[in-house]
């Protein structure tokens, strides 16, 4: 046992120790310091700033360092464009000329999708049988960009609801003010035009492995007549068919449709089984095997995508 | 065909399906839903890994009745195997560390967004490890594009949406040029599967045909990916992106998105450009210069930054520095070791920024150094977790960084004209780095009156303590066991070929 240092209070390591605890300051009382001025509180002086503040002094200094760098990185980005045209057109003259029979791209590949894509996939229309069924992953994947796109938006978009519910109640009414008055000619209008629209779309859903169209293009026409229908009659009335849970319902209905007939499709071909998916009678309404199913799919997903998105930004709000 | 081989198409399929499902669900459902798939698709690519490293050899997936040529197709090797285990991984702890912090800091309504958005994050992914399709490629970079954008600004906080913007126009500009690049190699070859549109590369290499297409092609796929992935010059949305969105966010952002894009950027110089040919272009220099820039002002930015999520941010420039210096030494080695950091940098990051949360969160939410005096004392595992970190990214040993460095200065070697530069810019930013972790770090162990020693703020909960203490234990355990990794990685680029 060590004897306890009498003199450890004061001693160097004892000053140390006590530096490292942060009690003690060797500089306190040597060195000479100026107590400030006057003792405001941090509140104090922030609102003293505040006063002294000079907005124009500070825009003026702004604008001076901001004028600079916009002309510099004007100049900067023209001589970029001008760079990035100039190098693809050049290298646009290297590549075959349009139309070229002698042109890589026609080589077995698209020649085994115009000679044998309808044999093989049942579709008249061999653009629909390449997308849905030669390559329907990326197509898979195409509509899963739109549905990360719809939850994207309403993250951005939905108005959080209030929870008291006579300030949602006055929300609402607010909200309906701003909605169109009954408009005669457009209501008129929109009552001719809204069922053709949206037939109109489901045939070209429906034809799509028959005749130039699909789930892209007749889910988009769909969508129009949707929001031509809220347009005119408002947001109360389309609610009625259109709303939160039946867009949900669809969405989610036609997505793990779409999941599950092509997780069939692809574990059967990877694994060289038997599929009892057959392409039928080239031509017929119900043949072409998955794609008519798969067309109604991506219909129904883009019609409710382009439905959510306008009225999402119109009012917060599915 | 045997079961196992189907695993990895599984596993796509199996995040999509979660993310459609978790749509009508509620928040509290979702939430339990994305942690069961992404240990499913753990448990699933090791069973992968397992049964590709028994054969010895890859094979492909027929995505459909139709073979390669025709039909989208996925190639699974070493390789893709344990990248797709350690980004599953690195997700679920990721996830997992930052769950109480998804709680508190968004609104219920939109909490089953956030998993869904997850969910199509990880499907992406993995669509990008293992695709063998560039065309597919395109699509799942779009979607990761989108729903990485939904991570920053979910939080909805003033300048959230800002870095979203930013990320947002920088990540398209990204996506069109490699959009580009796909459509003119498309002209050339009339290929869209990577095999064989190498081949028909290879072709017209031997015939001296297209030479400037193809250049241009290669600058175009570089640059593209490069931006998307927060190569140097372009790293303006990085710190942003990274230093405001949440924290489980953060890290999934800067472990696994960008490296997603990177990955993906050596598949196609390896699969479908030939390495020897991307090597011969000159191209490659040009990333080493970058990366190595990248490596030394990341660090010097980091150094000037005052906050230490932000610090962690610019960090991540740096680390990208690193393996693009790798891929840029232009030799098999140099790849071997940008590969190990890809996935040694994950570990690493994800852990940082678990940790920063939890140091911030008993700090009154504040993560500005002044404020984050002695955190270390009042959140002890969070303090040891951003030590270990912090030690890793440094280089000491026993940590994975130590192996990541080493690598790197032993890939120098192969590659005399650039061994000296490449040792240099370690020791440089070896010494940066040291500076502002080892002064973070003080700076959380700095001493404090005892009253300060008590935490104030929420303590974190057992699902994210025991998180953290598995990204510690992962970083120990690649630094300690780095071997298998590194032979895995080797085989599965000799695969690659």
């Amino acid at each position: 046992m060590s004897k306890p240092n009498p003199n450890y209070n004061g001693s160097a390591w004892d000053k140390f120790t006590r530096w490292t605890k942060g009690t003690y300051d060797p500089a306190d009382g040597e060195l000479e310091s100026t107590p400030p001025k006057d003792k405001l509180s941090p509140g104090e002086r922030a609102e003293r700033l505040l006063r002294e503040y000079d907005q124009s002094r500070f825009e003026e200094g702004v604008a001076k360092e901001v004028s600079a760098f916009r002309i510099i990185s004007r100049i900067f980005f023209v001589l970029m464009a001008v760079f990035m045209v100039v190098m693809l057109l050049y290298t646009v003259s290297f590549l075959p000329a349009f139309g070229d029979p002698n042109s890589p791209v026609n080589n077995e590949v698209s020649q085994r999708y115009i000679e044998q894509g309808l044999e093989e996939t049942g579709a008249v229309n061999i653009v629909a049988g390449m997308i849905l069924d030669y390559r329907a992953f990326d197509t898979f994947g195409e509509s899963c960009v739109l549905f990360v796109a719809l939850c994207c938006v309403t993250i951005l978009l939905r108005a959080d609801r209030k929870s008291d519910m006579r300030l949602r109640a006055q929300e609402e009414r607010e909200m309906l003010e701003y909605e169109p008055q009954e408009d005669n000619i457009l209501q008129q209008a929109a009552k001719l035009l809204v069922p053709l629209i949206i037939i109109f779309g489901a045939y070209v859903v429906f034809n799509g492995h028959i005749s130039p169209g699909g789930g892209f293009s007749g889910g988009a026409i769909i969508g129009t007549g949707l929001i031509l229908h809220l347009t005119a009659f408002g947001t109360r009335r389309t609610r009625r068919f259109m709303n939160e849970r039946v867009i949900k319902t669809l969405t989610v209905c036609a997505l793990t449709f779409y999941c599950f007939a092509k997780s069939y499709s692809f574990y059967t071909g990877a694994n060289g089984l038997e599929s009892i998916i057959t392409t039928g009678t080239p031509g017929a309404i119900l043949s072409a095997g998955l794609i008519v199913y798969l067309n109604i799919c991506v219909g129904i997903v883009v019609a409710c995508t382009m439905h959510s998105f306008y009225i999402l930004f119109r009012r917060g709000a599915i | 065909m045997t079961l196992v081989q189907n695993f990895p198409f599984f596993c796509i399929i199996l995040s999509m399906f979660s993310a459609i499902i978790s749509f009508p669900m509620n928040h509290r459902w979702a939430m339990r839903v994305h942690p069961i798939m992404v240990t499913a698709v753990l448990v699933m690519s090791l069973g992968v890994l397992g049964y590709v490293t028994s054969t010895g050899e890859s094979y492909t997936f027929m995505m459909g009745h139709f073979p390669a040529h025709w039909g989208n197709e996925i190639r699974i090797g070493v390789l893709e195997a344990l990248m797709a285990v350690f980004f599953s991984l690195i997700m679920l702890l990721s996830v997992l560390g930052g769950l109480a912090h998804i709680g508190r800091e968004m609104n219920n309504s939109r909490k089953n967004l956030f998993f869904i958005l997850l969910d199509l994050l990880m499907s992406s992914l993995l669509a990008l490890i293992y695709t063998n399709d560039l065309f597919t490629a395109y699509v799942f970079i779009e979607i990761n594009t989108i729903s990485a954008c939904g991570l920053i600004m979910i939080k909805k906080e003033g300048r959230t949406y800002v870095s979203a913007l930013r990320y947002m126009v920088m990540s398209l500009v990204g996506s069109s040029l490699f959009l580009i690049a796909l459509t003119l190699l498309y002209t050339i070859t009339g290929q869209l599967l990577m095999t064989p549109a190498k081949e028909a590369l290879a072709e017209l290499v031997a015939a001296g045909e297209y030479q400037v297409p193809m250049l241009v092609i290669i600058a175009l796929v570089t640059v593209g990916l490069g931006i998307k992935s927060g190569l140097y010059p372009f790293h303006t949305w990085i710190p942003d992106a990274y230093g405001y969105t949440t924290p489980a966010a953060s890290a999934i952002l800067s472990s696994l998105v960008s490296k997603g894009y990177l990955f993906l950027l050596i598949k196609i110089f390896y699969r479908v450009l030939d390495f020897e040919f991307v090597v011969s272009s000159n191209l490659v220099n040009l990333l080493f210069v970058l990366g190595i820039i990248g490596m030394i002002m990341g660090s010097w930015l980091a150094i000037k930054t005052q906050n230490i999520r932000r610090m962690a941010a610019f960090s991540s420039v740096a680390q990208i520095g690193y393996i693009y210096m790798g891929i840029g030494i232009g030799t098999t080695a140099g790849v071997v070791a940008a590969l190990f950091h890809i996935i040694s940098h994950g570990a690493m990051k994800s852990l940082l920024f678990i940790s920063i949360s939890g140091l911030s969160e008993v700090s009154d939410d504040k993560s500005d150094f002044e404020s984050l005096k002695g955190a270390g004392f009042r959140n002890k595992l969070a303090g040891v977790a951003y030590t270990v970190g912090a030690m890793s990214m440094i280089g000491m040993p026993l940590l994975t960084g130590f192996i990541s460095k080493y690598l790197f200065a032993s890939a120098a070697t192969t590659a005399q004209d650039k061994m000296v530069i490449a040792w240099i810019a370690l020791a440089i930013s070896t010494i940066l780095n040291t500076v502002y972790f080892m002064g973070s770090v003080l700076t959380i162990y700095h001493s404090v009156p005892a009253e300060q020693r008590k935490p104030h703020g929420k303590m974190p909960s057992r699902v994210e303590s025991a998180a953290t203490v598995g990204l510690i234990a992962l970083n120990v355990g690649l630094g300690v066991s780095a071997t298998p990794v590194i032979q895995a990685i080797q085989t599965g680029l000799a695969m690659f070929g």
